[in-house]
């Protein structure tokens, strides 16, 4: 099949990549750019373990084209690391022993960041929702959600 | 002294030491890693359950511009491997047995062009009667899934096997058939449950090369690094000392990672390029070739007399292996073994087989065989409250082990906080309230309880101190950390070992090159088995460091005392102190060498006790040390739907100590959803021989807003003496109750009792509107 230069706005800077057509955001991250923060846990858009901001904006990069990207801001896990939501959420997460084989993580970290910069406090049922795209088969995602409630400032238990 | 701050390690809920690395994306899995001139893999999966390969044509796929390589059955050794019946291959050789069978292997410059290539290669088959269930292939004329059955290589003590069976154990004590007319009451039941995927988020993935000298070096995904190298030097007929396995981390296996994957395939195509090759399964190709956990149908008698006792309990279980044996002898003795429960009953009669279908293979999937019949055996005990108008927590306690009682099969149990799990999760659930509870208007609501059992230990391992030059420390023991925190746990053992800072501890990553053996991450082990071998090498390294400060102090070495932060001194005399740095230094370049604490160990705890059980082609010797639980849930049914909500799950697990006590709690909680996914959604089917669901998107896993918030771990320690600080296991006890749990809740809830996983609402409302 016919590959075509891309160009794409990844992390603030401009990079560019041999692509098919066919090829999804996450193919040309992870095999064109070697960023492989953004893991590939089901390539259907189910997981969430791909999880990037596009304009800024939680998208599954497995399920956009990589040529519809073009032109429009592409966040991964990389490009959060410098962020101050980003280490917070982190660090977080890390404290509060919510991590375990680590493969949901980057996804969900991105999920986070998002409903941070969101603003206001988050309850309980606020974090779930917002992770509710991430499958975590590791923790039961208890741990998760302390350690984004007790970041993020909401009510201890909504009783849901 | 440079006066450390307090020092941090075993019992202190410390962050994982790749937490850093995996929040912020730089962890580097198998399917993140490069070589240069790297090929990308796929494979091609069988479209028949049964059928036999007449002909195949890859010349156009090996036509296509980037194809490097095209296998089939035909042009690979026909090497068999297993765990107790070699039967298995890289890629189907003549027959395939299960849909999605490997059958064609392509690496190519790209992955695209390799999945492109693959629809290429035209196959011809002659399709073959599928053998779909469990009565199928024990039928009498019942097609033989294995022809050459009787030529494969076996491990010794299987006995003589009927067509389609895999293996056929017993366990037998005192005499069951004499002991009903004791009995007041007997509770009769066949339980069903069902196949459940893995789904570890990272899909099966390995990278292999090839060097001149023909040794392969293979990066995978897996649970044991000297497993993958066994299978290996098996499946490509090379000494072991020619493959070298290393694991990078890994995305969570839950069993599922445990035998070899596709690491055998991987360096074919390796071998045949001469170049790299990296090969990561799809979702659906994974869950469609890889592994599940066994389907099973649990035949259960118990019988007790009217004031609890239980007096006897008979339990036949017949596992459905799939297409390939694995570790199906292993997963069925386990589960005899567990099939009595925590309980003293007199007279039990355990039994059970597994066999072929022609289905994906079953394989290890946490709890290994346990969760089926602990399906039952819960219920009935259950059920005999019911009957007997007892409460089912009074009724466990009545008749739970305790230390010094005997296992079934003669094992003395050293630890047992059976009693203390019931009483605290019966404490913490405010039981007797709830078990009044009212329900809303529409709903009915319950609460149940389940006992839990577990070993941790098994075979061997070892693990390597050394102590650096500068006083930090290397600690290698060649265990794969597969997310549930051992290389933290073991580096906490290693620290408080030595009365160091975590921080001045290094581990080592798994790589058969360079770490001791290590039997393999299952069996709740971890932390037990390589947890010892550890404290042990750390003591070793102690008491070599002993005696260089004996010889520089000019005094006895018993006179030499550890202290805090890497340092050792004379008893009773603070001022005389040498820092581990000092004495590494005199090792290194003036005398004795450097200092290497060694241990290496074989789970050495007491045999099952032939005199006492009948034990009939039991595959082990003795197996390990015995774990506990107790796992309370409520529930509230809708009447209209059935739908089954969970509102709260209170889970005490006796961990002998808690060496991390959030990591601890992070495998209650993760295995006690596993447990809800398998009580009340999870369900691999096919449909004549077809599967229907192997994607995500099909394949329900739960997620945040289907899991309760209030799943509420409780921490037990009850001091194994053999155990590493006293700890014990706890990787899959929390998943093992949480059934039988839901069911027994559902039955007080709704007064009927189901009887086959998962509980979907369909089933709850067909049985409730039967009642
Ligand atoms: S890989 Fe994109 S959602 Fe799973
Ligand atoms: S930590 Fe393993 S999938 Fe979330």
């Amino acid at each position: 099949m016919k590959r075509t230069l891309l160009e794409l706005n990844v992390n603030g800077e401009l990079q560019q990549a041999p692509t098919r057509p066919t090829a999804t955001l996450l193919d040309v991250l992870r095999d064109g750019l070697h960023l492989t923060g953004s893991k590939r846990g089901c390539d259907q858009g189910v997981c969430g373990a791909c999880t990037v901001l596009v304009d800024g904006r939680p998208a599954r990069a497995c399920l956009m084209l990589a040529v519809d990207c073009q032109g429009r801001r592409v966040t991964t896990i990389e490009g959060l690391n410098e962020s101050g939501e980003a280490a917070a959420v982190q660090q977080a997460l890390a404290e509060n022993g919510a991590i375990q084989c680590g493969y949901c993580t980057p996804g969900i970290v991105v999920a986070l960041v998002d409903l941070a910069r969101a603003g206001g406090g988050a309850s309980e049922n606020d974090v779930r929702r917002s992770i509710s795209g991430n499958i975590c088969r590791c923790s039961g995602y208890v741990k998760i959600v302390e350690a984004a409630v007790s970041l993020l400032g909401g009510k201890a238990s909504d009783g849901r | 002294m440079d006066g450390e701050a307090k020092l941090r390690g075993v019992g202190d809920s410390l962050p994982r030491l790749d937490a850093g690395d995996k929040v912020g994306g730089r962890a580097r899995y198998t399917d993140d890693l490069f070589r240069p001139g790297m090929l990308h893999a796929a494979l091609m999966g069988s479209p028949y359950p049964f059928a036999r390969i007449i002909s195949c044509d890859t010349s156009e796929a090996l036509a296509l511009p980037g194809v490097k390589a095209v296998l089939t059955g035909a042009d690979i050794p026909a090497n068999r491997w297993g765990g107790f019946i070699n039967d298995e291959t890289a890629l189907a050789i003549d027959i395939v047995r299960y849909v999605g069978e490997p059958i064609a292997a392509i690496a190519a410059t790209d992955l695209a062009t390799a999945r492109e290539a693959l629809d290429l290669i035209e196959f011809e088959f002659e399709e073959l009667d599928p053998v779909l269930t469990i009565d199928a292939a024990m039928a009498d004329g019942a097609p033989l899934i294995h022809e050459n059955f009787a030529e494969y290589e076996k491990r010794p003590g299987q006995g003589d096997l009927a067509p389609n069976q895999v293996s056929r154990q017993s366990i037998i004590e005192g005499d069951v058939e004499a002991a009903w007319a004791d009995c007041n009451v007997v509770v009769e039941n066949t339980y069903e449950v069902q196949a459940q995927s893995h789904v570890y988020i990272e899909p099966c993935s390995a990278l292999a090369e090839v060097d001149e000298s023909g040794k392969v070096t293979v990066w995978s995904a897996n649970q044991s690094i000297y497993k993958v190298q066994a299978s290996l030097s098996k499946a490509l007929g090379l000494p072991m000392s020619k493959v070298r396995a290393i694991t990078p981390p890994v995305g969570g296996a839950f069993g599922g990672k445990s035998g070899v994957t596709v690491q055998p395939i991987t360096v074919m195509l390796a071998q045949k390029t001469g170049r790299p090759v990296k090969l990561t399964l799809s979702r659906t190709d994974d869950m469609m070739m890889m592994r599940s956990r066994h389907a099973a149908r649990v035949r259960v008698r118990t019988g007790a007399m009217a004031d609890g006792t239980l007096v006897a309990h008979e339990l036949d279980v017949i596992y459905d292996g799939g297409a390939y044996a694995e570790d199906s002898a292993a997963v069925l003795g386990f589960g005899l073994l567990m099939a009595r429960g925590p309980y003293n009953i007199p007279h039990v009669k355990l039994t059970g087989s597994a066999v072929y279908t022609n289905k994906l293979r079953a394989g290890g999937f946490r709890g290994f065989g346990n969760p089926q019949v602990t399906f039952g055996t819960e219920q009935q005990i259950d059920e005999i409250a019911v009957r007997l108008k007892m409460d089912p927590i009074d009724l466990r306690l009545k008749n739970a082990l305790q230390t010094g009682d005997l296992w079934v099969g003669g094992q003395t149990v050293t630890s047992c906080g059976f009693r203390e799990c019931l009483e605290q999760v019966r404490d913490a659930a405010d039981w007797p309230t709830r078990r009044q509870a009212p329900a809303a208007n529409g709903k009915r609501r319950g609460i149940s309880v389940a006992g839990v059992s577990h070993i941790c230990g098994l075979l061997g391992t070892s693990a390597i101190v050394r102590v650096l030059e500068d006083g930090t420390i290397t600690l290698n023991t060649g265990a794969v950390d597969i997310g549930q925190g051992s290389d933290t746990v073991l580096a906490q053992i290693c620290a408080s070992s030595l009365r160091l800072d975590i921080g001045r501890v290094n581990l080592v990553a798994p790589d058969s090159d360079a770490s001791p053996y290590n039997w393999g991450t299952g069996g709740t082990r971890v932390t037990y088995m390589v947890g010892r071998a550890v404290e042990s090498a750390a003591g070793a390294a102690l008491e070599q460091i002993r005696q260089h400060a004996s010889e520089i102090f000019e005094c006895a070495p018993a006179d030499v005392e550890l202290r805090d932060g890497g340092h050792v001194g004379i008893v009773g005399v603070p001022e005389k102190e040498l820092s581990f740095a000092e004495i590494s230094g005199r090792a290194h370049y003036v005398t004795g060498g450097p200092i290497i604490g060694t241990h290496a160990l074989v789970y050495d705890g007491q045999e099952f006790d032939p005199k006492r059980a009948l034990m009939d082609h039991f595959p082990f010797a003795r197996i390990g040390t015995y774990v506990f639980g107790a796992q309370v849930v409520e529930v509230e049914v809708d009447e209209v739907t059935g739908q089954v909500e969970v509102l709260n799950v209170w889970s005490a697990h006796d961990v002998g100590r808690a060496i991390n006590p959030a990591a601890v709690e992070g495998q209650i909680q993760g295995g006690v959803v596993q447990g809800l996914g398998y009580a009340l959604c999870e369900e691999l089917t096919w449909e004549d021989g077809q599967p229907t669901n192997p994607t995500m998107m099909d394949y329900k896993v739960p997620g945040a807003l289907d899991t309760p918030t209030n799943i509420h771990p409780i921490i037990v320690e009850s001091e194994e003496e053999t155990g590493p600080f006293g700890a014990k296991g706890v990787g899959e006890p929390g998943l093992v109750g949480v059934a039988p749990a839901v069911a027994n809740a559902v039955a007080h809830a709704t007064g009927v009792r189901l009887t086959r996983l998962p509980l979907t609402p369909e089933s709850v409302l067909r049985a409730m509107t039967a009642e």
